[in-house]
């Protein structure tokens, strides 16, 4: 570029730093004073000035939030649910994107694009009867069954996230291996997942997240509170101490731990997997 | 979650067709086991790896799909062995003459107009500024990309911490910070500042995604048209109007389809942060429906409104597709 000179490109940077800095604060304010509010004394939640450090800061909130209220019950519901439900999703998803990559059957694109319709309808537009179907099954009220409703509503993105994967990788890689004698089975197993494992990454983190995070299906279906799941609880906190800030942010940040390290720790997979296929957490 | 089967890359989506290069190569490419009948048990494989998902699948979504249009045309009672009365299009009727729908259809259309294009604007400003090198690029990605991984849940209450009237750290920054008002603003106590404090939250939390995705579409803009247009003296603004938009033209597409899924899916941020409130002002479709039938158990009614939902932005999506390539193909 003709007019670039050193000189300007290190203002135009400087300019551009500052400028994201200045939107970088706007994101993470409001998670700073959070965790300010869960340090401070109930009285002081809404002290004016707002301080980001409090006076007298004080682990009661998180104490008191951990404690009562089954907290760690929650904790482990939230936990197993997630699990089991990421698991269950990527390993599913997997062999349905194998089958879709790698094998022609009678109906294989009428039956992709019918699990595609299922990305275009609004989630929670089918909350009812999805509620009726679960009670059929007897599936209400149950964390297996917050598990088997969360792993199906996954299906179609990341059996369309793997396929792409799946699609892509060289088929000579088979060929090589069917010439050892090895059935599709072992293929799959020994080739194609050990190959895919970003991609296997992406999906998995995709399905944690959405698991964890999950609130209206889990309080749509969900009475007895000794299955609660953290969504749950913390809006729960909020209702019964309406007040109550800073034990609810306590209860709240410890809810997003595991979503932080799962996020800083996958997050190159998480920008991969929006740009291949796109999710809307 | 919404997800649509979009890619973001420029190249034209080949999802559901078979390569038919390969296929011409002969059927030893495709994989069959050794014996006797090797196509057979291939396709028997195939089925075996694809029915769990695939049955999953039918269960959780399809059935739904096709309960919810059922019921809409049923006084549904929500109790086993409950005789439902067949009504025809009568829940469709009193859903488009009830007030309270037809106000949370303009709330759900004003968030949409609000969030929709906010996000696309700052998220691009986002995009194109971290689009080159720069220090601590991967950091502020992190940072912008944080309230999109919190849940609803968490984001939801502290906005509603944040817009508090006495305290709040909204009013704080604007009376004593700014000084642009005088006194504190009561943002949840009226329709239109609660709804200005939803769309907010929901622009917040939406920018760090839309910047990524159009990060992504930013990687498919050749950069030599840029290099050209800048020997031609066009300026920075010049050369992102008329070289970046126009090469991004697709992401954005996807990008605006699915942020108005997404406007019309407001559904936690509405019930956590105004509950609707005050008296049912903020209502958003989804918050409605969600009322009618799990407080009042109108199962048949809410489901109408639930259908009438899809099909609005199925014809919304379908119309900016279709919109987007008519402009294309003018060209």
């Amino acid at each position: 570029m003709s007019i670039d000179t050193p000189r300007l490109r290190r203002t135009r940077t400087a300019a551009r730093f500052v400028t994201l800095v200045l939107g970088a604060l706007v994101m993470i304010v409001p998670f700073l004073y959070m965790l300010a509010t869960s340090f401070k004394p109930n009285a002081l939640a809404f002290e004016w000035p707002p301080k980001f450090i409090p006076d007298t800061p004080t682990i009661a909130n998180y104490v008191q939030a951990w404690s009562a209220n089954n907290f760690g019950r929650y904790f482990v519901n939230s936990a197993m649910v997630a699990c089991v439900t990421t698991a269950a999703t990527t390993l599913l998803a997997a062999m349905a994107a194998y089958a879709f990559a790698r094998f022609r059957f009678p109906g294989r694109t009428l039956l992709f694009w019918t699990m595609m319709l299922g990305l275009m309808v609004p989630g929670v537009v089918i909350l009812i009867p999805q509620f009726l179907v679960a009670r059929t099954l007897a599936l209400t009220d149950s964390l297996s069954g917050l598990v088997f409703f969360y792993v199906g509503a996954g299906m179609a993105f990341n059996t369309f996230l793997l396929r792409g994967f799946f699609e892509r990788m060289p088929r000579e890689l088979d060929e090589a291996m069917d010439m050892d004698g090895a059935g599709p089975v072992r293929r799959f197993l020994a080739l194609y997942l050990p190959l895919s494992r970003p991609a296997l990454a992406t999906s998995a983190i995709f399905a944690f997240l959405g698991a964890w995070d999950e609130y209206t299906w889990a309080l749509t279906t969900i009475n007895d509170p000794d299955k609660y799941t953290l969504p749950l609880a913390i809006a729960q906190y909020h209702g019964q101490h309406a007040t109550a800030w800073g034990l609810v942010f306590a209860a709240s940040i410890i809810g997003m731990l595991p979503v932080v390290a799962v996020f800083l720790l996958g997050q190159r997979h998480v920008v991969a997997g929006l740009q291949t296929g796109a999710v809307k957490a | 979650m919404t997800a649509v089967p979009t890619t973001v890359a420029p190249r034209p989506d080949q999802a559901g067709e078979p390569p038919r290069s390969s296929r011409a190569l002969g059927r030893s490419r495709w994989p069959a086991a050794s014996g006797g009948r090797p196509r057979r048990r291939s396709r028997l494989v195939a089925y075996a790896f694809l029915a769990p998902a695939f049955t999953l699948f039918v269960i959780v979504m399809l059935v739904p799909i096709g309960k919810a249009v059922q019921v809409s045309f049923y006084d549904w009672l929500p109790f086993p062995g409950a005789e439902n009365t067949w009504v025809g299009f009568d829940n469709y009727a009193q859903a488009l003459g009830d007030p309270q729908f037809r106000l949370s259809v303009v709330n759900a259309v004003v968030y949409m107009l609000v969030t929709v294009p906010g996000q696309i604007v700052l998220g691009l400003g986002v995009a194109l500024l971290l689009q080159n090198r720069l220090p601590g690029r991967m950091v502020f990605r992190v940072l912008f990309y944080l309230p999109v991984v919190t849940s609803w849940v968490v984001v939801s209450l502290l906005f509603r911490y944040l817009f508090a009237t006495d305290g709040g750290l909204i009013n704080w920054v604007l009376v004593e910070g700014l000084g642009v008002v005088d006194e504190p603003v009561a943002w949840l106590e009226s329709r239109w500042t609660a709804m200005a404090a939803l769309c907010v939250l929901g622009i917040w939390k939406g920018i760090g995604w839309t910047a990524i995705i159009l990060l992504a579409g930013l990687t498919g803009v050749p950069r030599e048209l840029h290099e050209a247009a800048a020997v031609d003296g066009a300026g920075y603004a010049r050369r992102v109007w008329h070289v970046t938009l126009p090469a991004l033209r697709r992401t954005l597409v996807f990008v605006s389809v699915m942020l108005v899924i997404g406007s019309f899916n407001v559904f936690i941020s509405v019930l956590l942060m105004t509950r609707g409130g005050p008296a049912g002002q903020t209502e958003v479709p989804l918050t409605y429906t969600y009322r009618e039938t799990f407080n009042f158990l109108e199962f048949g009614y809410g489901s109408a409104v639930a259908v009438l939902m899809t099909v609005v932005v199925l014809i919304l999506s379908i119309g900016q597709m279709m919109v987007a390539n008519r402009a294309e193909r003018g060209e």
